[in-house]
């Protein structure tokens, strides 16, 4: 364990250019906490109602469990949600077990279901519009936060939120009318150049997983946005302050200092934008991308579907649907408990 | 490098602006008085409007807000005023899977409770589909709001012998209440814009729906279907509901925003 300098001056000697690694910095003087003597918890246990009217204290007691049962209420919602799904998909999943899910034949005359295809058209146009969506929004953010004076960055993001509130179907419109005819005319002269690569090959009809995920990265955007530059606003201004007296510029700042610092709440927001996500694209991809993504399949075949079997396949989608938000949330926490913890270590 | 952030910026402003812009002048051209004030007319005959649309859409609100609203404000009171613990935890993380749930399973799953049993298709399943969508939202905010009220006003009625649940009842609250009533607001603006979910429970409908067992048109779903037929006419009024729509959910979030002085949306 040599690691330790001779001093800490000639440690700083040695290496004049590192720039201090973020951290929870402390205030160098601790700020004199007031003394609290009884807790809230130990005031309403100490309570004169306690002890002195029962008639009260009932009020109390059923206030409580009136809160409780709505709070258990939802998750009672879940659950029967979950329930639901998965006792009506109950034919589907006899009729093809486990195989459903890397079954790549969807026949409804011949009553063979297999939702690869759907879960395939799903994650393409996810990764589509997280590889358009995530480096512009980043961009952007890193613009509002760090460079744009702050009262102009409030303006123009108090407009960014209220785009996340636009209603996906109204997306979906002027996509119908105006990104389709683009990817169209944009397509063909492609197709015509390189159709015989596999990766371009068959007529451009623009509607298909490449106009909905260019459509979904448009609806997301706004949201990527808008927390990430929530997330670096969080970086201490002192975190900046240090890099630059260093003599580092603004955009070695913002790369070295503000990134890192931002990192860890950015990975924990990230996975609230893959939920946004989850939920948003039924609508788009059904307009766009018919027959492609699970969301979209539901949409379009629910309403007539053609046997018992059709319908519970249907449904087990919707399964399936359930059991990826289970998880991506499940990961999500488990994520930020992790990252906490490795910020209090560092801290 | 700062340049490609700033060009990253300008082109996503850029094409949003534009898609707006193109919307809000489509829409215009297409709104007129009519669209409020009638009915839609059958293929082929020229003007009517969706009169029935929006007065579905209003129905579906109120339903859905008589599921949402209560669910969602007293769990959210229960989570920010007694529970940290598992069931605390329970409840967050359903309630955060139901957020994330596509809302379309949403919508499968009330057509298997409410409308196979009922025998049709009503405003009924629709508005309690949009109510276990809003769930999510209202429960949040309202946790996240209480949470922002200081302790030291719970503490002063407890000091004063307010037993916990005036304390709630009558501080809590009340200190709470308008971002509360923001955040219900916002949940409701986003559900005004579902359509999934309306798709196998409200159905539509081409002309007034009696009652509340009835199936109903609502403005999201005739956007829908009239943008995907092939009727120059339908596509026109799609472009009038989609703005009447637009101001409908953006007017709610203007207002909602200015009343809490344009707090973060990034926290609700």
């Amino acid at each position: 364990m040599s690691r330790t300098p001779a001093s800490p001056i000639a440690h700083v000697g040695a290496r004049p250019v590192v720039l201090p690694r973020p951290s929870r910095a402390t205030p160098a003087v601790p700020r004199p906490q007031p003394p609290r003597p009884v807790t809230r918890e130990a005031a309403v246990q100490r309570a004169p109602s306690r002890r002195l009217a029962p008639r009260w204290r009932m009020a109390d007691t059923a206030f409580r469990l009136t809160a409780l049962a709505f709070a258990l209420s939802v998750l009672a919602i879940t659950g029967t949600i979950a329930v639901e799904l998965f006792v009506r998909s109950a034919p589907a999943r006899r009729a093809f077990g486990w195989s459903f899910l890397w079954t790549g034949v969807w026949d409804p005359v011949f009553s063979k279901f297999g939702a690869l295809p759907f879960i395939y058209g799903t994650l393409a146009t996810t990764a589509i519009a997280l590889a358009i969506a995530t480096p512009l929004g980043l961009g952007a953010a890193i613009c509002l936060a760090e460079l744009m004076p702050r009262r102009l960055g409030d303006g123009l993001t108090f407009l960014l939120e209220l785009l996340v509130a636009v209603p996906s179907v109204v997306y979906g419109l002027v996509g119908v009318f105006v990104l389709v005819p683009l990817v169209r005319s944009v397509g063909a002269p492609i197709e015509r150049l390189l159709g015989g690569l596999p990766l371009f090959a068959g007529p451009v009809y623009g509607i298909g997983l490449l106009t909905a995920g260019v459509l979904l990265a448009v609806m997301i955007v706004p949201f990527i946005i808008a927390v990430g530059r929530e997330v670096l606003l969080a970086v201490p201004q002192a975190q900046r302050d240090g890099a630059l007296a260093l003599g580092a510029t603004r955009w070695e700042t913002v790369r070295q200092v503000v990134l890192p610092y931002a990192l860890a709440r950015a990975l924990g927001e990230t996975m609230a934008v893959t939920m946004v996500i989850g939920n948003r694209p039924d609508i788009v991809a059904s307009l766009f991308a018919p027959a492609h993504t699970m969301a979209a399949v539901l949409a379009n075949e629910f309403a007539e579907a053609a046997s018992d079997v059709h319908l519970a396949a249907l449904v087990e989608i919707g399964l399936v649907l359930f059991g990826i938000t289970l998880v991506v949330n499940g990961v999500a926490r488990l994520l930020i408990l992790g990252m906490r913890g490795a910020e209090r270590a560092r801290a | 490098m700062f340049a490609a952030t700033v060009a990253a910026t300008a082109s996503v402003l850029g094409v949003l602006l534009f898609l707006l812009g193109y919307l809000v002048w489509q829409g215009a051209a297409a709104l007129s008085l009519e669209f409020f004030t009638h009915l839609p007319t059958p293929v082929g005959e020229p003007g009517g409007g969706m009169a029935n649309a929006l007065v579905g859409s209003g129905k579906l609100l109120l339903v859905a807000a008589a599921v949402g609203v209560p669910v969602g404000f007293l769990g959210g009171v229960y989570l920010a005023e007694y529970e940290g613990g598992p069931v605390g935890f329970a409840v967050r993380y359903a309630a955060d899977v139901l957020n994330g749930i596509p809302s379309i399973v949403i919508g499968i799953t009330v057509y298997g409770l409410l409308v196979v049993p009922f025998g049709h298709f009503s405003t009924l399943a629709g508005g309690v589909a949009l109510g276990l969508l809003m769930i999510p939202v209202a429960l949040r905010t309202t946790e996240e709001f209480l949470r922002l009220v200081p302790d030291s006003l719970r503490d002063a009625s407890l000091a004063l012998g307010a037993p916990q649940w005036v304390t709630i009842v009558r501080v809590v609250i009340p200190a709470g209440m308008r971002g509360i009533l923001t955040g219900l607001l916002l949940s409701l603006a986003r559900v005004a814009g579902e359509t999934a979910p309306l798709l196998f429970t409200a159905l539509s409908n081409r002309f007034w729906s009696p009652g509340w067992l009835q199936p109903t048109a609502s403005l999201p779903v005739m956007i829908f279907t009239y943008a995907i037929a092939p009727y120059e006419d339908w596509h026109r009024q799609a472009w009038a509901a989609a703005l009447v729509l637009l101001v409908l959910v953006l007017g709610a979030n203007v207002i909602a925003r200015l009343a809490l002085g344009r707090r973060s949306a990034a926290q609700t």
